[in-house]
């Protein structure tokens, strides 16, 4: 059993991925393929909303160190939001906060795009 | 218990061991730190020890006193040489578009002891919390 969905929706231009579930080394190729899709789309102004995610090991956050670079490279970005507590302090430990854009909600993550 | 390596089967490790970890009473925090930690022991055996081949077999026993609780995950594949590891550099991987690499750093800073041991063709990574 995959105890893990995406759905993904457009707002003001911006992709929004609606994450919720466990993401670890088994479910982190959904994200992966994601992603993918929409780069492969042109759309590189992204949006993941965790508030739906009870749980990341470092596979998941993997998946966001593989595509940054990329992504920032050709003018977007991927700005993470809506994480609880405990998702939050994973990011943390492995130094996240200091290089990837973390907001409490997805309003301030879409103002933060248009102030880019 | 005894899972075959597939990471198919990683919900149903770390419930294995939230179970007994909630069984003895430790805190949320706790139980979710132990999860996490067995979940980045058993993804590297997977993907290090047997590069992702899910006919072998991964042996995970868990047990405490009053003092502290310990867990053992136990394979027959590639051993890992704690002496080659240095810590991550995020920014440096990023750079590289590398991922990974950050499950041991993650043990780590999660539980209180780690310890490599080989024995025969058995390597066990024994990881202990302090209660």
């Amino acid at each position: 059993m995959k105890n893990f969905s995406i759905a993904i929706r457009q707002k003001e231009g911006i992709s929004i991925l609606d994450i919720s579930g466990e993401l670890d080394a088994h479910t982190a190729s959904q994200l992966e393929n994601s992603l993918k899709s929409l780069i492969d789309d042109d759309k590189y102004s992204i949006i993941v909303n965790c508030n739906g995610l009870d749980y990341i090991a470092s596979a998941g956050l993997g998946v966001f160190m593989a595509y940054i670079e990329d992504v920032r490279g050709l003018g977007g970005d991927i700005k993470l939001t809506n994480m609880n507590d405990r998702v939050y302090n994973v990011f943390d430990l492995l130094g996240f906060p200091t290089l990837y854009d973390i907001h409490d909600d997805e309003h301030e993550a879409l103002e933060s795009f248009s102030n880019d | 218990m005894s899972v075959k390596a597939s990471t198919e089967h990683l919900a149903e490790v770390r419930d294995f061991v939230a179970a007994h970890a909630q069984n003895i009473g430790l805190s949320q925090k706790d139980i979710s730190e132990i999860r996490l930690a067995v979940d980045e022991a058993y993804t590297n055996i997977i993907k290090h020890a047997y590069k992702n081949d899910p006919a072998k077999q991964v042996s995970i026993e868990i047990g405490s006193d009053n003092s502290k609780l310990w867990i053992s995950l136990m394979d027959h594949g590639r051993s890992f040489d704690p002496k080659k590891y240095s810590e991550p550099d995020l920014i440096k991987r990023i750079k590289q578009k590398k991922r990974g690499g950050m499950g041991v750093y993650l043990i780590k800073k999660l539980m209180d002891q780690v310890q490599y041991n080989r024995k025969g063709t058995t390597n066990e990574i024994r990881m202990v919390k302090n209660l």
